[in-house]
C-alpha cells in the first residue's frame, strides 16, 4: 500500500507546531498501525531527521498509553479499538491519514504526538481510591456482593485512562473518565463510605483541571476503546448532586 | 571475590519460619519513621504496592517509572488470573499444596523457604485487593469465582475477565495515588533510572533521566527498592510491553548486585504467531483459554485443509495423548516444546507451518457461545483484531513466544540483593518461581512483595542499618554521586557521539534473533557457543555504526531506547554463558543434549540443584560464577510428571 502521511509536529510544549506531510510506500495491509509508524521513523532516522514522537508501551490494548487523532477520530475508524490494535488493513491504497495529538486544553502537548495526562492521575488523587491500608483485612468472601454489582463495576473499571474521550469532546470535558472512575468504586459495597466525598472531591479537582463539562454530545462513548456508556456520567451526576445537597452524603 | 550468598532463611520448621521471621525483626518507632527516605523504582504491582504499603507506614517514599503514569506500568496487561490457597471451591487446595505446586513446577529450582511464605501469604493479597475495590468475577451467590492454571490439579486462580492484571494495577494504583496525595509519596513519571550510587557498599540513591527535559538527577535513599519487571525484550520480540528492558537490573548488576539464572525464560505456550518481518510485538492468549480450548495438529504432515474439514480421528490432540492426567494444562514450559516439537517434525499449521491450533468447538457445544464469551470474550476479540479471524468460528492458530523471565537480581530471604540496602522485587529478582513459573503466579508475586514481604524486611533493614540523624545521613553532593552522575553523562555523550547509519531499532531486531535462533526455546552447546561470538561483534558494530537523531537534553525517544539496547547488548552475553554453564534441562531451561528418550527435560540435581549467581567484571570481561545450594528439606525431587 502507498499513503499520504499528514503529522502534527511540535518540538516541545513552548513551540508552534504544524502538520508535516509525507508519502509512504511499502506499507503491508497486516501491519498495525504503530509498526506503520515504526517503518516511517525509521526511514526518517535513516534520511538524518528526527523521528515523529508518540506514545505507546503495551502494544495490545490495555495499557492506554497510545494516543493519538486519526483522521479527526480518537484512536482512529474503527469501534472499540486503541490506536495500537488498529491495523492497515483498516485503510484503502492512496489514502491520505491525517494524524494529530489528543487536544484538549487538560492535556498540553509535550512534542508531536505525545501529549501530558497527568490531569487525569491528580483527578484520581483527589479522591478515586478505597482508602484500605495493607493489612488486616477481612477474608474476601465475608462480604457476598450480587454479581449484577460486580460486572457492572468490572464495566466501568474498564476504563484504560487513554483520554479519548476528551480529545474527541467539543467541550475537553473528561465526564466519562471521570464517571468510570467513580462508577467502578460505587457499584461496589467497599466504595460506600467514601462514595459522596470521593464524588465531590473529583469533579472539584476536574474543574480545577481546566476540562469542560458535558452537554450531552455522546463523542466519548463513541470513541472510547473500551466501549464504556455514558449512563455511568448519569450516575455520577446523581451521586455529585447528592454530594452537594443531601445532608446525609455530606 | 566470590559473592557471600547466605540466603538468611530463618531457622525452624517451614510452616513457622516466617512467623519467626516477623518476630525476631527489627521494627522502626512510628515517629522515626518519616526520617527515613526509601526509593522504590517502577510502579508495576510489586512497585506501587510497595511504595503504597511502606508510606502508610510512615516512610517517605520516591516512586519512579518511565510511562507518563504509574497505571501504565507492563503489569497492567496480565489477563489470566492470580494464585491464592483460599480453597474456596473445597477441592483440596492449602498452603502446603500451593507451595509444592509452585516448588514442583519451578522443577526444583527455586528455594524451598521463600515459596512457602509466598503461598503464605497468598490469601492476605486476595482479602487485600477486595477491600481496594478489585472486582473479581463472582458467582451468582455473590462468592469469589475461580478458574483452573496450567501446573496445578485445583482451582485457585482469581481473575476480572480476562483483565487481572489491569485490575490489580488499578487497586494498587488507587493505594499509590491515595498516599501521592497525603504526600506521602513522591511520583517522578518519565523517568528513567540510569544507575545505582552505592557508598561504603552501601544503596544510598540513583541516578535518573528525565524523560521530557533530558535532564540527569541525583536522589539520595536510606533504601533503594528495584520493582522493575523483567527482560524478556532482549529477545526483541516478546509478549512484554515495548519500554520493558533489563536497565536497572543491569545497571544494579554493574555495581555489585549478583544476578542469579539469567538463562531461565518462559516460553509461553499460546501466543499469537509471528505473521511479518515488521513485527513489533508479540500477543498473549492467556493460558486460561487452555481450561476450555483443546490444542491439535492434524495427524498428517502439510495437511493443507482448512480445520473444519479435518474429521475427529484425523486430528492429534498431542497434550491429551502424551499427558493424560494433566491435558490441555501442563505448564507452560511443557506445552511449549511439545508445540515446537510437532511444528519441527513438519505437523505445523498456518501459512509458516509455525503454528499449533487451540480449538474451542468442543467447549462452545458443551457451554454455549455466550458462556466462553463471558469467559473470554475480550481475549477473542483481540485475536480477531490482529489476525481478522473470528475464533468462535475457526480454531485459534497459537505458537510458543517470550513472556517472563524467572531470572532476575539474586535475593536473599528479606529480598534484599548483594548490595545491602538494594531490594529487588517482582519480576525483578530471581526468588520464587526456579526455573519454570506456574500461571497466574507473578502476579501473586509482585503483589506479595509489595504489599506483605517487603514492608517488613525494608523495615528491619533501616531499623538495624538506617541513619536517623539527619545531619549524618548521605545526601547527593557526596562523591560518589559526582562519580555516578559523570558516568552517566559520559556514556550518553558516548552514545551520542557514534553518528553512525544503522538505527537502533535494527540492533535490537538482530540481537532478538541471536537470541531467539540460539538461546530461545531448545539451546545447545554449539548454539550458545555461536551466540556468545556473534553477540560481541554485534555490541562492537552498536558501538560504531548506531545512529541517535537529535539532542539528549530533550524529549527523545531514541536515547531512551538507545541505553535499553546498549544494556542488553551487555546482559545477552551473560545469558547465553549462564546457559552454557548450566549442563542440564530445567524448567523453561532446555539443553537439548539432556533430555530423556521420550523428549522430556533431564535435570542434574546432583551439580545444578543451585542457583548460579553471576558477579559483573567489566564489559567484555567474563563475569564471575558464584553458587548458592539449594537445600530441599521438604519436598522430594522427583522428575517431573504430568502423564
Ligand atoms: C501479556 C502478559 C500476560 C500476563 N499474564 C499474567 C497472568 O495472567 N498472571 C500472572 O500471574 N502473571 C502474568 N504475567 C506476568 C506478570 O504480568 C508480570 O510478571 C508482572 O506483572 C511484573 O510485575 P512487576 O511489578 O515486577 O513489573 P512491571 O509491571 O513490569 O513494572 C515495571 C515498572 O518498572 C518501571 N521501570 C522499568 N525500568 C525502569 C527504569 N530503568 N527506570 C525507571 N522505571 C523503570 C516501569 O515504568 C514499571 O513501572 C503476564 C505477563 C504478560 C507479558
Ligand atoms: S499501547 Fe497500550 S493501549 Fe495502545
Amino acid at each position: 500500500m502507498k499513503i499520504t502521511l499528514h503529522v502534527w509536529r511540535q518540538k516541545d510544549v513552548n513551540s508552534v507546531g504544524k502538520m508535516q506531510r509525507r508519502e509512504v510506500n511499502d506499507i503491508s495491509q497486516d501491519m498495525s498501525f504503530l509498526e506503520m509508524l515504526d517503518k516511517v521513523n525509521e526511514d526518517i532516522i535513516i534520511e538524518g531527521g528526527e523521528p515523529i514522537a508518540f506514545d505507546h508501551d503495551c502494544r495490545e490494548g490495555i495499557c492506554g498509553m497510545c494516543s493519538m487523532m486519526i483522521n479527526g477520530r480518537a484512536h482512529g475508524p474503527d469501534d472499540g479499538t486503541t490506536t495500537c490494535q488498529l491495523h492497515m488493513r483498516s485503510f484503502q491504497d492512496g489514502d491520505a491519514i491525517h494524524i494529530e495529538p489528543f487536544r484538549a486544553r487538560a492535556f498540553p502537548v509535550v512534542r508531536d504526538l505525545v501529549v501530558d495526562r497527568s490531569s487525569f492521575d491528580r483527578i484520581v488523587q483527589a479522591g478515586g481510591f478505597i482508602s484500605a491500608n495493607t493489612g488486616g483485612c477481612q477474608d474476601a468472601n465475608s462480604q457476598l456482593i450480587p454479581k449484577i454489582d460486580s460486572d457492572l463495576a468490572m464495566d466501568a473499571a474498564a476504563c484504560i485512562g487513554c483520554g479519548a474521550c476528551v480529545a474527541s469532546c467539543p467541550n475537553g470535558s473528561a465526564m466519562l473518565f471521570v464517571a468510570a472512575k467513580m462508577g467502578h468504586l460505587a457499584n461496589l459495597p467497599q466504595g460506600q463510605p467514601e462514595r459522596y466525598t470521593r464524588a465531590r472531591n473529583m469533579i472539584t479537582q476536574m474543574d480545577a483541571e481546566g476540562f469542560g463539562a458535558c452537554s450531552n454530545h455522546y463523542e466519548c462513548e463513541a470513541s472510547c476503546p473500551k466501549d464504556i456508556p455514558v449512563t455511568f456520567i448519569g450516575d455520577m451526576n446523581r451521586d455529585v448532586l447528592k454530594a452537594n445537597t443531601c445532608s446525609s452524603a455530606k | 571475590m566470590a559473592f557471600n550468598l547466605d540466603s538468611k532463611t530463618p531457622e525452624g520448621p517451614l510452616a513457622d519460619k516466617w512467623t519467626n521471621h516477623l518476630f525476631n525483626m527489627k521494627l522502626v518507632n512510628p515517629a522515626n519513621k518519616r526520617k527515613f527516605n526509601v526509593i522504590v523504582v517502577g510502579s508495576g504491582l510489586a512497585g506501587a504496592s510497595a511504595a503504597a504499603s511502606l508510606s502508610e507506614l510512615g516512610y517517605s517514599v520516591d516512586c519512579f517509572c518511565f510511562q507518563d503514569t504509574p497505571r501504565r506500568a507492563h503489569s497492567i496487561a496480565a489477563q489470566g488470573g492470580i494464585n491464592a490457597a483460599k480453597n474456596y471451591p473445597n477441592d483440596g487446595d492449602s498452603v502446603r499444596r500451593l507451595f509444592y505446586d509452585t516448588i514442583k513446577g519451578g522443577d526444583y529450582r527455586a528455594r524451598e523457604a521463600n515459596v512457602y511464605r509466598l503461598a503464605e501469604v497468598s490469601n492476605s493479597i486476595i482479602d487485600q485487593c477486595v477491600a481496594q475495590g478489585v472486582p473479581f468475577a463472582r458467582d451468582y451467590g455473590g462468592l469469589l469465582d475461580n478458574r483452573s492454571f496450567g501446573g496445578a490439579q485445583v482451582s485457585r486462580t482469581f481473575y476480572a475477565r480476562g483483565q487481572t492484571g489491569q485490575q490489580l494495577l488499578i487497586g494498587a494504583y488507587q493505594a499509590l495515588s491515595k498516599e501521592i496525595a497525603k504526600g506521602g509519596v513522591t511520583m517522578h513519571t518519565r523517568t528513567e533510572m540510569l544507575d545505582v550510587v552505592t557508598v561504603d557498599g552501601q544503596a544510598k540513591g540513583i541516578i535518573t533521566r528525565d524523560l521530557v527535559s533530558g535532564e540527569i538527577k541525583r536522589h539520595a535513599a536510606d533504601a533503594v527498592l528495584l520493582c522493575t519487571g523483567g527482560y524478556s525484550n532482549v529477545f526483541y520480540l516478546s509478549t512484554n510491553a515495548m519500554g520493558s528492558n533489563v536497565t536497572a537490573a543491569f545497571r544494579a548488576h554493574k555495581k555489585g548486585a549478583g544476578f542469579a539464572n539469567p538463562c531461565y525464560t518462559q516460553i509461553h505456550p499460546t501466543c499469537i504467531p509471528v505473521s511479518s518481518e515488521h513485527q513489533s510485538k508479540l500477543t498473549l492468549m492467556s493460558e486460561s483459554l487452555r481450561n476450555d480450548g483443546r490444542v491439535w495438529v492434524p495427524k498428517s504432515k502439510s495437511d493443507g485443509r482448512p480445520p473444519a474439514d479435518i474429521p475427529e480421528d484425523e486430528r492429534d490432540y498431542y497434550l491429551e495423548r502424551r499427558y493424560p492426567s494433566f491435558g490441555n494444562l501442563v505448564p507452560r514450559d511443557v506445552a511449549s516444546r511439545a508445540a515446537k516439537e510437532r511444528c519441527d517434525e513438519g505437523f505445523g499449521v498456518g501459512e509458516s507451518g509455525l503454528a499449533v491450533y487451540l480449538d474451542f468447538a468442543d467447549a462452545i457445544e458443551r457451554l454455549g457461545e455466550d458462556t466462553i464469551r463471558a469467559r473470554y470474550g475480550n481475549l477473542f476479540q483481540m485475536y480477531e483484531k490482529i489476525t481478522a479471524e473470528n475464533p468462535y468460528k475457526v480454531p485459534m492458530r497459537i505458537f510458543p513466544a517470550v513472556h517472563y523471565t524467572m531470572g532476575g537480581l539474586w535475593v536473599d530471604y528479606n529480598l534484599q540483593t548483594t548490595v545491602p540496602g538494594l531490594f529487588a522485587l517482582g519480576e525483578c529478582n530471581f526468588s520464587d518461581h526456579g526455573a519454570n513459573r506456574l500461571g497466574a503466579s507473578a502476579l501473586m508475586q509482585g503483589l506479595a512483595d509489595g504489599y506483605f514481604v517487603a514492608p517488613y524486611t525494608v523495615s528491619n533493614y533501616l531499623g538495624e542499618h538506617g541513619e536517623m540523624q539527619a545531619d549524618k545521613k548521605v545526601t547527593t553532593t557526596h562523591p560518589a554521586f559526582d562519580e555516578a552522575e559523570a558516568a552517566v553523562v559520559a556514556r550518553t555523550e558516548r552514545l551520542m557521539a557514534v553518528n553512525g547509519t544503522q538505527s537502533i531499532d535494527s540492533f535490537h531486531k538482530r540481537l532478538g534473533l541471536i537470541m531467539w535462533d540460539n538461546c530461545g526455546m531448545g539451546r545447545t552447546k554449539e548454539t550458545l557457543t555461536k551466540a556468545l561470538e556473534e553477540i560481541p561483534k554485534l555490541r562492537e558494530e552498536f558501538w560504531n555504526d548506531v545512529r541517535i537523531p537529535g539532542d539528549d537534553k530533550e524529549f527523545n525517544i531514541e536515547v531512551e531506547k538507545a541505553n535499553r539496547v546498549a544494556d542488553f547488548l551487555e546482559f545477552a552475553e551473560t545469558m547465553c554463558l549462564d546457559a552454557l554453564t548450566r549442563e542440564e534441562s530445567c524448567g523453561g531451561h532446555f539443553r537439548e543434549e539432556h533430555q530423556s528418550a521420550d523428549g522430556e527435560a533431564q535435570r542434574d540435581d546432583e551439580n545444578f540443584a543451585v542457583a548460579s549467581v553471576w558477579e559483573y567484571k567489566g564489559e567484555g570481561e567474563r563475569p564471575e560464577l558464584s553458587l548458592e545450594q539449594l537445600e530441599f528439606e521438604n519436598v522430594k525431587l522427583t522428575t517431573r510428571s504430568y502423564k
